[in-house]
């Protein structure tokens, strides 16, 4: 985080208002208290429990896991910056709208990604009833490692997009420049000098796409794929095997923290930086020639398989699901219960990571800098695990706490937070403070000043970060399947329990409204406030 | 502008909450009950909905899976909001009842059913029967191709055409029966056999009849009257139920259950919810309503047209009484097998 030019200005030696430091300091104790609550369980753990988790299995989980993961992120590498490139940096007819085609994705929940991929290219899916007339009996099987990979890669590979789309923009072309002139041609240029350059970029991209698989539940399921997540959930189903649930998810802990404390190794070596100094010369396009063929034919092919042909499928089952039955259909309460506690979360969220934003922009220190980390550090955190140290904690709390409404926004909030404080903090950072001075200068107290001055020009920041805690939340399901309270059915546990039973074609409309609620909140997101997002941990 | 951004803000929270609130319903009402219900809400969603409208007491149910419930009433103990747990399987009955969770039901009730569905102590009473079956694609098989034990499903000539669903709680009491009557070597060996053979993992037992169904298994180890739910939906589906031979552990005959949780400040409406679940209506619905297939527990209740007799069914010699006990170390196996993960 570019915290360096606030520093600068900032008045040395002076104290903090402490109602701001209490409350970014209560809001810093409750990211990490589920952590707490889950490590003690874990280490409390009877022998039985240990019995149910045999080493054995637990190692065969963290490598399926890690491999899943590496899958994804292999596919989603290669899918997202080539076809960031071509937006960016080449003259593809209608760049524009391929970006913007690039990006829908991430409106699409991951095991409705995984249902929608499962129903075209199953054995007998769409696709293969669509060349059954060429003579194609059955497609190969789409599940398991190969399934859950395809599914990840459209659920991930818009944030490699927007992030090396976002770092494209902003390389400085003097260096590819120099390449150029020293004789490199368009694949070396892009080969030493463009891709060594998107580094900090694509180790940001890495890093949100790899705790995204280790986070994903649906997918993963629908696919029958066992990760350390699912093996979580299957404990947490399954018979007094709550302890050993509690290991694996602190195991599935300690796999995220690796993979952060690699990212941010990986981002700080071999940067390029700018040569110049000041608002940057954008670089000149790269004309395609012929090539413009091959290049639209990339992008139409990863557009076609990761948003045409999952839509293609749910709107065919949506007209064939009969009405008549009645179990088709929307499920309208479940989309109002889903808008109003997603809207609910942003809104808390936004709110409470205000006092540490303000507090690491305008008084920077260790302290503050460190309520800032802590207060982030749930961006790490897998939702299961989340979900079921809570699920410990409302349980012993007793029955007001217990599978409340208050407890699930508490798990969304603690986990969602950090997208709103890194976008706010982005947003502040941008901000001069001399302004602030300013306004207390004629008179405003610290809190007037920041609220009446500081927080309207944040206002852009503030609401992004709300966009993305509401979409985030919109779109989560294990932590909505273990703290929901009794009867509260959202979009994503209808549409779940729908899978569960097999009845596809009966949860498509509520998939595609849970896609139409979310998909105005992308615009919402600037491709700043991505990078930002990646840039946070 | 601010300000216009505050009151749009403002007014969205109040009527999300106005919403929120609405959607949830009031626990604290003397006249609701809760249900921990690890039948399926398809199934039983009629049946609660008929007790609401002939008592005029409210449900609050939540929909698990039976091995979850029994896990999560253990670990609320007494600050368990549940009322009533009805429960697929009666292993998780009788593990929340060893831990003194479950009341006692009065004699009147448990003497409804037939007395192999309860126990002698009383803590929980049979809703339905259900046996143990192997469900078979009608198109590619015969009925005579088909093995005659459990045991035979690790011969080669099954090689990837089986299905089972290792974390259903009914296979998982099929197999702590089995370990209890043959031993835990030779459970861990014929589960190695299926490993072997290429055995296919489904999460659910609705799934492995629709894989049998589009032929990609040809065979699976379920309850008998998935088949008849799979089929209400997808009327022609080739499948078919499959009995092994007399006494042979893949016929066990299991039981859906209820008991009273003991923390209840309800029970006489919690009594009046389990004596409806053994009202004539309750078990003509559990017995023969749309897509339902199971074997009633009260006299005069007719199962469905085409089901063999429960008498004729002849599944091993097996207590249900003992399962809570036996389905500790089957989920270990599983486990330790690699079957769950």
């Amino acid at each position: 985080m570019s915290s360096g030019a606030a520093a600068a200005v900032a008045p040395r030696g002076r104290r903090p208002p402490w109602l701001l430091l209490v409350a970014a300091t209560l809001v810093a104790l409750a990211a990490v208290l589920p952590l707490a609550y889950l490590a003690l369980r874990a280490l409390s753990a009877d022998a039985e429990a240990r019995a149910l988790t045999p080493a054995a299995t637990v190692l065969e989980l963290v490598a399926d896991t890690a491999l899943l993961a590496g899958g994804v992120l292999v596919a989603a590498l290669l899918v997202g910056v080539p076809y960031a490139w071509l937006v960016v940096r080449t003259d593809l007819p209608g760049r524009r709208l391929w970006g913007l085609a690039a990006s829908l994705p991430l409106v699409v929940p991951s095991f409705v990604a995984a249902l929608a991929l499962l129903g075209a290219l199953a054995p007998r899916g769409l696709v293969q009833r669509a060349l059954g007339p060429l003579g194609v009996e059955r497609l190969p099987d789409l599940d398991g490692y190969w399934g859950a990979t395809l599914a990840l890669t459209l659920s991930t590979y818009p944030y490699v997009f927007l992030l090396a789309a976002s770092a494209l923009r902003s390389v400085d072309p003097s260096a590819e420049e120099a390449a150029r002139g020293l004789g490199s041609g368009t694949v070396g240029v892009f080969a030493r000098v463009t891709l060594p350059s998107l580094r900090p970029a694509l180790a940001a991209a890495s890093l949100l796409v790899t705790l995204y698989v280790l986070s994903d539940f649906g997918a993963v399921s629908l696919m029958g794929y066992e990760t350390l997540t699912t093996a979580v959930y299957v404990r947490y189903e399954s018979l007094l095997a709550l302890d050993s649930a509690a290991i694996l998810a602190l195991v599935l802990v300690a796999l995220a923290v690796v993979l952060v404390l690699v990212a941010s190794r990986l981002r700080l070596r071999g940067a390029i930086y700018r040569a110049t100094p000041g608002a940057g010369r954008q670089a000149r396009l790269v004309r395609l020639g012929h090539w413009r063929w091959p290049a639209l034919g990339f992008c139409a092919l990863v557009t076609g398989l990761f948003l045409v042909l999952p839509l293609a499928v749910l709107v065919s089952w949506s007209l064939e699901a009969d009405p008549i039955v009645g179990r088709a259909g929307v499920a309208w309460a479940a989309a109002a219960r889903s808008t109003a506690v997603a809207g609910l979360a942003a809104l808390v969220a936004a709110l409470i990571v205000l006092p540490a934003a303000v507090l690491a922009w305008r008084y920077p220190s260790p302290l503050t800098r460190l309520l800032e980390r802590v207060t982030l550090f749930p961006s790490a955190l897998p939702g299961i695990a989340v979900a079921l140290a809570l699920v410990f904690f409302g349980s012993r709390a007793g029955s007001i706490v217990y599978q409340s409404l208050g407890l699930l926004l508490a798990a969304y909030v603690l986990r969602f937070m950090p997208y709103a404080l890194a976008s706010t903090r982005a947003s502040l950072d941008a901000i001069n403070p001399h302004l602030e001075e300013a306004a207390r200068s004629l008179g405003r107290r610290p809190t007037g000043a920041v609220v009446s001055v500081v927080l309207p020009l944040a206002r852009s920041g503030i609401l992004a970060g709300a966009a993305l805690v509401f979409l985030s939340t919109i779109k989560e399901l294990p932590v909505t399947l273990l703290l929901r309270p009794i009867g509260f059915e959202t979009l994503a546990t209808e549409i779940w329990k729908g899978t569960a039973v097999g009845a596809y074609s009966e949860v498509a409309p509520s998939a595609l409204a849970l896609i139409a609620i979310a998909a105005p909140f992308v615009y919402l997101l600037s491709w700043r406030n991505a990078w930002e997002l990646g840039a946070a941990d | 502008m601010t300000k216009r951004i505050t009151a749009v803000l403002f007014a969205a929270l109040l009527g999300a909450l106005a919403l929120v609130s609405g959607a949830t319903p009031a626990p604290t009402q003397s006249t609701t009950l809760t249900i921990y219900s690890g039948r399926d809400e398809r199934l039983v969603k009629p049946i609660m909905d008929r007790f609401t409208r002939e008592t005029g007491i409210q449900l609050n149910v939540r929909y698990a899976p039976s091995a979850a419930l029994a896990t999560a009433l253990v670990e609320e103990g007494r600050n368990s909001p549940a009322d009533v747990f009805w429960s697929q399987e009666p292993g998780t009955l009788g593990l929340v009842a060893a831990r003194g969770l479950l009341a006692r039901l009065p004699q009147a009730t448990v003497g409804k059913v037939p007395p192999r569905f309860s126990t002698r102590s009383r803590r929980w009473v049979g809703t339905s029967a259900r046996s143990r079956v192997l469900v078979y694609n009608t198109r590619e098989l015969t009925a005579s191709q088909l093995p005659t034990s459990v045991w035979n499903l690790v011969d080669p000539r099954w090689k990837g055409k089986i299905g089972i669903a290792p974390t259903n709680a009914s296979f998982q009491a099929f197999l702590g029966a089995t370990i209890h009557l043959y031993g835990e070597e030779r459970v861990r060996s014929w589960l190695r056999g299926l490993e072997a053979n290429d055995v296919r993992l489904y999460p659910n037992n609705t799934s492995i009849v629709q894989a049998v169904g589009r032929g990609d298994v040809l065979v699976g180890l379920v309850n008998h009257y998935y088949l008849y739910n799979v089929l209400a939906d997808t009327p022609g589906l080739p499948v078919r139920n499959h009995w092994f031979r007399d006494g042979d552990p893949g016929n066990l005959v299991l039981a859906a259950g209820a008991g009273i949780v003991a923390s209840t400040t309800k029970p006489a409406q919690a009594q009046r919810f389990v004596d409806f679940l053994l009202s004539k209506w309750a078990q003509r619905f559990i017995a023969r309503g749309p897509g339902a297939a199971e074997y009633p527990l009260i006299k005069g209740v007719p199962r469905r047209p085409g089901l063999p007799a429960l008498a004729d069914i002849k599944g091993p010699k097996y207590p249900l009484g003992r399962l809570a006990a036996d389905i500790g170390p089957a989920v270990r196996l599983l486990l330790e097998e690699g079957l769950i993960k």
